[in-house]
């Protein structure tokens, strides 16, 4: 046995030539897929006229005009008006002179992204806490129909969003929930409460109830142990879920665009409604866009270890 | 198992055990655990009673009817199934079924096949996989509306990278074809935007296949002399079948439920080409305000969602069991 085991290492990994050509396959694909992402960012600081130009640009000069078309709206005024009025004050204020308009004032874009990093870390954190509560309820304790009441709450994630919302929305306007923010959050809760209770169960089984145990011998009350020996040992669990359940609330569009209009609204649904005149300010949207995928990307970098186990152990345990 | 202690934690407490065997008794302090149990439970599950059981009920309840969400203030009356009948006897939404289907049965095949072959060449580990495994991860991450939305800029006729790249490859003029407004084209392109997105989903879940695999396989097959076709056939694919399977089932549910993406691309259209279930369900419930009728919609669609996923739950516990 021990000389297979020796020489078993060389039989199982792939040649040099192999690795050569499977990385340069992975790393062509990885490259085509990031092509349209690429065109986000360079749209997003395009001017309007490069930005739909044939062919398309790739060399051009940068301009901020799509930022500033993005976080303010503009009237258009004559020429002889703009030169009376007194010098611009910022940059913005200069390129949209130059297009013979001036800001009338903020755009809705910063209070819906406001939105959004509300209703996604609340409801994040909401999840993450009730599901850490229950998962280690369902792990420890003999909870009467544990498996039926375990299987019933995933099958909660099957329905379509559009079916789920039409009770949701008379509910919300009877109880005056509609477009509020407590109203997105409650509803991204229970949505994301589901998954995270699946995957925290799955990550407190794996702790060994013998930590407790000792702790409790050594004195702690059940709630003090679980505060002090379990919480600790479960953080890397309750990391992938939390970014499992902000991802899923920082990226939803379908409850979104039917519960929210106004002072609730969430960056999906307003992304899409970004116009200039005469069609859509690609620049404009791209910008929003831009801005919008940064925070997730950032996320995903960042926190790629924990997430990578979020997603392979969630998957697998099902 | 063994019968010494192995982790520390069990050591130290058969230690703390043996130092202090008269307290355990008094430890009995702070609440009692069938009322943690309790305390730790009812939280969420009176929210999902609130804001997924009882509108669920709702709207079963609401299928009954010929309840209109715009006039509540008129009567409500019973109609027993008539609801369900008319559903099932529109033509319109077994078009939009098969709109469905089509785009289900080509966004898994294509993501599992692609899904698959990366996951196969990364699993090749090549120098720097770790890294460009993130990268191929990305797509997945982003707002499949907010994604979907830029993608209309990709695919327009002329301006759009989309049609020129296709264009520069092939020579067709890029002004010559509409990927969005063509009746032939712009089910493609959603399909290939949502397996741009998740191709990597699937590959993630096969790459966790592929390293479950033990090495002794293959170095048994190794000492067989299996070519590494027959090792790739007998081996690593009925090995990761069950994980195949699976993300072919969470795909399968999430696409048959897909809004956001369709929503944002071609709301449907061009006509109805691209008009999948949650689309027409959504023109029912919130355009028609007929609320009964698409509340009977909904539950059908559930009802189907479940009934073929557990279907396929129980085929995969027999593959699995193989």
């Amino acid at each position: 046995m021990s000389s297979t085991n020796t020489t078993a290492h060389s039989v199982v990994e792939p040649t040099p030539t192999v690795k050569r050509i499977a990385g340069a396959i992975v790393i062509l694909y990885a490259l085509v897929t990031m092509v349209p992402l690429a065109w986000i960012f360079l749209t997003s600081i395009k001017s309007p006229p490069d930005s739909i130009s044939y062919p398309p640009k790739i060399v051009f000069t940068p301009t901020l005009e799509g930022f500033c078309n993005l976080f303010t709206t503009r009237t258009r005024q004559t020429p002889d008006y703009i030169q009376s009025l007194p010098a611009p004050t910022g940059t913005c204020d200069e390129i949209t002179r130059s297009r013979n308009m001036v800001i009338a004032g903020p755009s809705n874009y910063w209070p819906r992204f406001g939105n959004s990093l509300v209703i996604a870390f609340g409801s994040t954190f909401l999840a993450v806490s009730l599901g850490t509560l229950a998962a280690y309820g369902f792990s420890r304790f003999r909870v009467p129909l544990a498996d039926d009441l375990l299987f019933f709450i995933l099958s909660t994630r099957m329905m379509p969003p559009i079916a789920v919302a039409i009770p949701i929305y008379l509910m919300y306007r009877q109880f005056g929930l509609s477009d509020t923010a407590l109203g997105m959050i409650l509803l991204y809760t229970a949505v994301n409460v589901s998954l995270a209770v699946w995957l925290l169960k799955g990550f407190i089984d794996e702790i060994p109830r013998e930590y407790e145990e000792a702790a409790m011998i050594d004195g702690y009350t059940r709630l003090q142990a679980f505060w002090k020996v379990v919480l600790p040992q479960a953080t890397t669990g309750i990391a992938a879920t939390a970014i499992f359940c902000l991802i899923f609330a920082w990226n939803e569009y379908a409850f979104a665009v039917l519960l929210t209009s106004g002072s609730a609204q969430t960056a999906p649904p307003f992304i899409p409604t970004i116009i200039g005149e005469g069609g859509q300010d690609w620049p404009a949207v791209a910008a929003g866009t831009a801005i919008f995928l940064v925070p997730i990307l950032v996320f995903t970098i960042v926190l790629r270890k924990q997430l990578l186990r979020g997603i392979t152990f969630g998957a697998v345990r099902k | 198992m063994t019968d010494a202690p192995s982790t520390i934690a069990e050591r130290s407490a058969e230690m703390l055990a043996r130092a202090t065997p008269t307290t355990i008794a008094v430890r009995v302090r702070g609440f009692s655990d069938r009322a943690i149990a309790w305390l730790f439970i009812t939280p969420t599950i009176a929210l999902l009673l609130a804001i997924n059981i009882f509108p669920l009920i709702w709207a079963v309840y609401l299928s009954f009817t010929n309840f209109r969400a715009n006039r509540p203030n008129a009567e409500v009356e019973g109609v027993g199934l008539r609801n369900y009948q008319r559903v099932l006897n529109d033509p319109d939404i077994w078009i939009a079924m098969q709109t469905t289907a089509h785009f289900v049965f080509w966004t898994i095949l294509l993501q599992t096949v692609i899904g698959f072959a990366i996951a196969y060449l990364i699993d090749r580990k090549f120098r720097g996989h770790a890294f460009w495994t993130t990268v191929i991860l990305i797509p997945m991450m982003l707002s499949p509306a907010v994604v979907g939305n830029f993608w209309r800029f990709l695919y327009q006729p002329q301006i759009g990278l989309f049609n020129y790249i296709v264009s520069f490859f092939t020579g067709i003029p890029p002004s010559s074809f509409e990927m969005l407004g063509s009746v032939a084209l712009a089910p493609w392109a959603i399909i290939i935007v949502d397996t741009w997105m998740w191709a990597p989903y699937v590959m993630l879940i096969c790459l966790a296949g592929l390293r479950s695999i033990p090495d002794y396989i293959y170095e048994a097959a190794e000492v067989d002399r299996a070519s590494a076709w027959r090792q790739f056939w007998s081996i690593t694919v009925p090995m990761a079948l069950p994980f195949i399977m699976l993300a072919v089932l969470f795909r399968g549910i999430e696409n048959f439920k897909m809004f956001d993406m369709v929503m944002l691309l071609t709301g449907g259209g061009p006509g109805s080409t691209t008009e999948v279930a949650s689309i027409t369900l959504k023109r029912e419930a919130f355009e028609s305000w007929l609320t009964g009728r698409s509340s009977a919609f909904a539950i059908i669609l559930f009802v189907a969602v479940f009934g073929l996923a557990n279907i396929y739950v129980k085929a995969l516990n027999r593959v699995k069991q193989r």
